[in-house]
């Protein structure tokens, strides 16, 4: 009895519980016959998309600000140099000239764009949280909505040429972008390695209108179909967020890391070793800013679309609650509690749809039951903040 | 002892969890006189007031042994709603007004004057909870008992926002007077937070209120204002009672003697052979002019040298300003004036200086300055050196085979039980906690040391050993240490001298062996020519 009640108190009882039902709704999946390779593949893939925008939860946790709600923040800065890296690919005609190489090159600039805006704007977005240390998720919240609010207006008042990009009729960016004829893909879908796609060229580069690019077979084990069984396994999304991890763990285990962590434990312990808190906090909302922009730029090549304009409203609590349930608390979190709560979160959702319309005819049931979870997690997780990393 | 007394607490005990805090204590108080009741912080002063006003913290703990009698009839104060009953008051050491309630709201909250509401049926439901308010009535009461104290120039209209600490002050003991039947006050060391005529003009009102009848109980560490105005006092040591004189029949250095006490049993043996030479030319940290800005423990232009090699403490009274003096050397709060490191200047800007000069610090607040309690023995230990001298680090990484080493080292060395380098700071008990402290400022490799509350919340073995642990470095290491800490008797056991601060500044250095009617004064900020003994 003791060792039960010793288990539930390491594991954590909102884990054990979501955990059995994750559990159980795969089983039930099972045996309702639902197709067993697609249902873990998508699994794997929502779990991987997601899991960098959780990851940005633990510098911000780690350094005292707190949950980072406004990490809608680093989430436009990656849209932002997405959407400007496409532009400059299409305007210069990068499928023309490179071929299949574009794509990749469009991949790396928007992650370079998005790394340097993010990293600006989350230094800046510390020194508010420092005037307001005490009310940090409360405040953190509203940024988050607000610079959504305003980066609504600058993808309307952009003047892009991309037709991919601006919409069809009148002028501004739309409100969902394909990636089809940009990086979409290229870390997680077997298909862009196996038959070409055809791009749309920039008039003023060739008149040719359209190229065909085909990625080299020897990258496709960056996405791979196991067996051709429709299991299909995203190598290449796994590297970037196994990448990811290694950086933020190795960060934690240095010399900064580690001053870092103690400014989020305790702030006048860390101020008595002659460690400027402040500035600890600062650098730790930055890296969680950029850990959010790459995140959603990784969440689109998997997607295959941008989503502007109010898309990205709800994603800081999707990935609040997704850290929560992984064990984090409001002031610990650690790589593990992202790998697990996101797998968790994630899975359920994707079992739950096919599921759910096997068994009743309700279409809107999986987007309620994520409501229910997400918003339940966040609410159990600020009440009541014990088990998991507590020790 | 029939009804000479007005209130007469006889032979009261209280524990708690196992620990002895009052052992049959007795306090008599006489209708109309001012009886001071003095001793060291710890003395027991608080929990027998506790007791009087019967505070939840007595209940919930177990209660008490003993009887209280008031005129002569044994009564029991279940809560301090009990207490007002009986007409027992207190003006409290923080106050207890609401800032944006004006006087004869802060005077009358709780007890107002109303009459019943001109809806009827609202009596039947709500009780008198909805009575019409008779502010005129309140406001002419308020009037009443604020001139009653001599305050005519406090408007009893007025917001308590922003008015003078004394004027809050006199607005709750008018409160207090206020109360119909009131027989006995207790001041919880009212002129703490009073400058200097203030809480002249509040001894005078002490007298005033005593004159018309109403006992005072005056709670203070300040003896040369127990001399001005009480009548009598009882004295309290380490929870039991010492004695109770008259003020007339006694002396500043009698009642100085009998708060500290002697105190024979020695902590630590000194009768080891001694190496150290100490020399005035050799100076490892002279204060000059320093003074300290922190809230409740203000420095004020301190001037001291401490030798190299020399083991110095400072002691005083909590709340006098020996805590602010290291708190300041490490940058935690603002400085004026000179901090001088082998009679280099500390430059107090920048932070982190101290450390950097080979200062090392353990907090007086283990839990709040001094530790991560989330985080691992070995990360607490290994921290400052890593943050300060790069130590523990492998390629910009933490080296955890050299600091798992280390830590090690510490535990055996220190005798930290714990289950291991891993166990978090937080679940190790207080004695370990602050071992942990010390461990953390011994890998810096300090020269010099400065501890503060060395010992405090922890028990006696640890105690001991905490103690003996700072005589051996500095014996063998040469390791100057300076000792902050409330206990006399530890500074007394291991301190080459001691300085008593008071009123913020040094009121004298004395030698441990110094009588102890010296210190007495010395905390209460005299001096022994001051009052000709």
């Amino acid at each position: 009895m003791t060792g039960f009640k010793k288990f539930v108190e390491k594991v954590g009882l909102p884990r054990l519980i979501i955990g059995s039902f994750f559990i159980v709704l795969i089983i039930v999946a099972l045996a309702l016959g639902l197709n067993a390779p697609f249902l873990f593949s998508d699994i794997i893939r929502r779990w991987m998309m997601y899991s960098i925008l959780v990851l940005a939860m633990v510098p911000g946790v780690q350094s005292g600000i707190g949950l980072n709600f406004g990490i809608s923040l680093g989430v436009v800065s990656g849209l932002l140099g997405a959407v400007i890296a496409m532009e400059v690919s299409f305007v210069n005609g990068w499928f023309y000239h490179f071929g299949a190489g574009a794509a990749w090159l469009t991949l790396l600039l928007a992650l370079a764009i998005a790394i340097v805006i993010s990293a600006l704007v989350g230094a800046a977005y510390g020194m508010l949280l420092n005037r307001v240390k005490g009310s940090e998720m409360t405040v953190s919240t509203y940024v988050g909505f607000s610079s959504i609010a305003l980066m609504n207006i600058v993808w309307i008042m952009l003047r892009f040429k991309n037709g991919q990009l601006k919409w069809p009729i009148g002028s501004g960016l739309r409100n969902t972008a394909s990636l089809q004829e940009s990086f979409g893909g290229l870390l997680s879908d077997p298909m862009v390695y196996e038959s070409p796609r055809s791009i749309t060229v920039y008039a003023d580069v060739s008149d040719v209108g359209s190229v065909s690019v085909q990625q080299p077979k020897s990258l496709g084990f960056l996405a791979i179909d196991v067996n051709d069984s429709g299991f299909v396994l995203p190598l290449g999304l796994i590297l970037v967020f196994a990448l990811c991890c290694l950086i933020v763990w190795l960060f934690s285990r240095s010399k900064t890391g580690i001053a870092l962590s103690a400014a989020g434990e305790n702030e006048l312990f860390t101020l008595s070793n002659g460690i400027n808190v402040d500035r600890m906090r600062i650098l730790g909302t930055s890296i969680s800013t950029v850990l959010g922009a790459i995140g959603i730029i990784m969440y689109a090549q998997t997607y295959g679309f941008l989503q502007l304009y109010n898309a990205p409203l709800m994603m800081g609590f999707t990935a609040v609650a997704s850290v929560l349930l992984g064990g984090a608390t409001v002031t610990r979190a650690r790589i593990s509690n992202v790998i697990i709560g996101t797998l968790l979160f994630q899975g359920i959702l994707t079992v739950a749809l096919p599921v759910a319309n096997e068994l009743v005819n309700v279409s809107a049931l999986p987007e309620v039951t994520r409501i229910i979870i997400s918003n339940g997690i966040i609410l159990y997780a600020l009440s009541k903040t014990r088990g998991g990393n507590q020790r | 002892m029939e009804t000479e007394y007005l209130l007469s607490m006889n032979d009261i005990s209280k524990e708690y969890f196992g620990n002895k805090v009052l052992k049959n204590v007795n306090l008599q108080v006489k209708t109309g006189e001012i009886h001071a009741l003095m001793g060291e912080n710890g003395a027991g002063k608080s929990t027998l007031m506790n007791v009087l006003f019967g505070m939840p913290v007595i209940h919930n703990t177990g209660g008490f042994e003993g009887q209280v009698q008031l005129d002569g009839k044994e009564i029991s104060i279940a809560d301090p709603h009990d207490a007002m009953n009986y007409g027992i008051g207190m003006v409290h050491q923080e106050f207890m007004l609401i800032p944006d309630f004006t006087v004869t709201e802060n005077i009358k909250v709780g007890r107002e004057t109303g009459r019943p509401s001109l809806v009827p049926v609202l009596d039947k439901v709500f009780g008198r909870d909805l009575d019409h308010m008779l502010w005129d009535e309140m406001a002419a009461d308020s009037r009443r008992s604020l001139d009653s104290i001599g305050m005519m120039n406090i408007e009893e209209y007025a917001k308590v926002a922003g008015m003078p600490i004394g004027y809050q002050q006199f607005v709750e003991i008018a409160r207090e007077i206020d109360k119909t039947g009131i027989k006995l006050l207790v001041f919880d060391e009212p002129t703490a937070v009073l400058t200097e005529s203030e809480a002249d003009r509040l001894l005078e009102i002490m007298r005033l209120i005593s004159s018309r009848g109403i006992a005072i109980i005056f709670i203070t560490h300040r003896l040369d204002e127990v001399m001005q105005v009480a009548d009598s006092m009882t004295i309290l040591r380490d929870g039991e009672f010492v004695a109770r004189k008259e003020v007339a029949e006694t002396n500043l250095v009698e009642i100085a003697q009998l708060m500290i006490g002697r105190q024979v049993d020695k902590l630590v043996d000194d009768s080891e052979h001694d190496p150290r030479e100490l020399s005035d030319d050799k100076i490892a940290l002279e204060l000059v002019n320093y003074c300290v800005n922190m809230p409740g423990e203000k420095v004020i232009n301190m001037n001291v040298k401490i030798r190299e090699g020399e083991i110095f403490g400072f002691g005083g009274l909590a709340g006098q300003g020996k805590i602010g003096i290291h708190n300041g050397i490490q940058g935690l709060y603002e400085t004026r004036g000179d901090v001088l490191i082998h009679g280099e200047k500390l430059d107090l800007s920048k932070r982190g200086e101290a450390l950097r000069k080979d200062i090392a610090f353990v907090s007086e607040d283990r839990r709040g300055v001094g530790l991560l309690l989330g985080e691992s023995i070995e990360r607490n230990i290994v921290f400052s050196a890593m943050q300060v001298k790069n130590e523990f680090l492998k390629r910009g990484l933490l080296d955890r085979k050299a600091s798992l080493k280390h830590t090690r080292e510490m535990i055996e060395l220190l005798d930290i039980r714990t289950t291991g380098p891993q166990q978090t700071a937080g679940s190790l008990s207080g004695g370990n906690q602050q071992k942990v402290c010390l461990a953390r400022a011994l890998t810096l490799k300090p020269n010099i040391l400065i501890v503060a509350e060395p010992t405090r919340g922890i028990d006696i073995g640890a105690k001991k050993l905490v103690l003996e642990y700072l005589t051996k470095i500095n014996r063998e290491q040469g390791t100057t240490i300076i000792v902050i800490s409330s206990e006399l008797v530890e500074l007394r056991s291991i301190c080459d001298r001691i300085a008593i601060v008071a009123k913020g500044t040094i009121a004298a250095i004395l030698d441990p062996e110094a009588p102890d009617a010296d210190y007495g004064l010395a905390m209460s900020g005299l001096k022994r020519e001051d009052v000709g003994a």
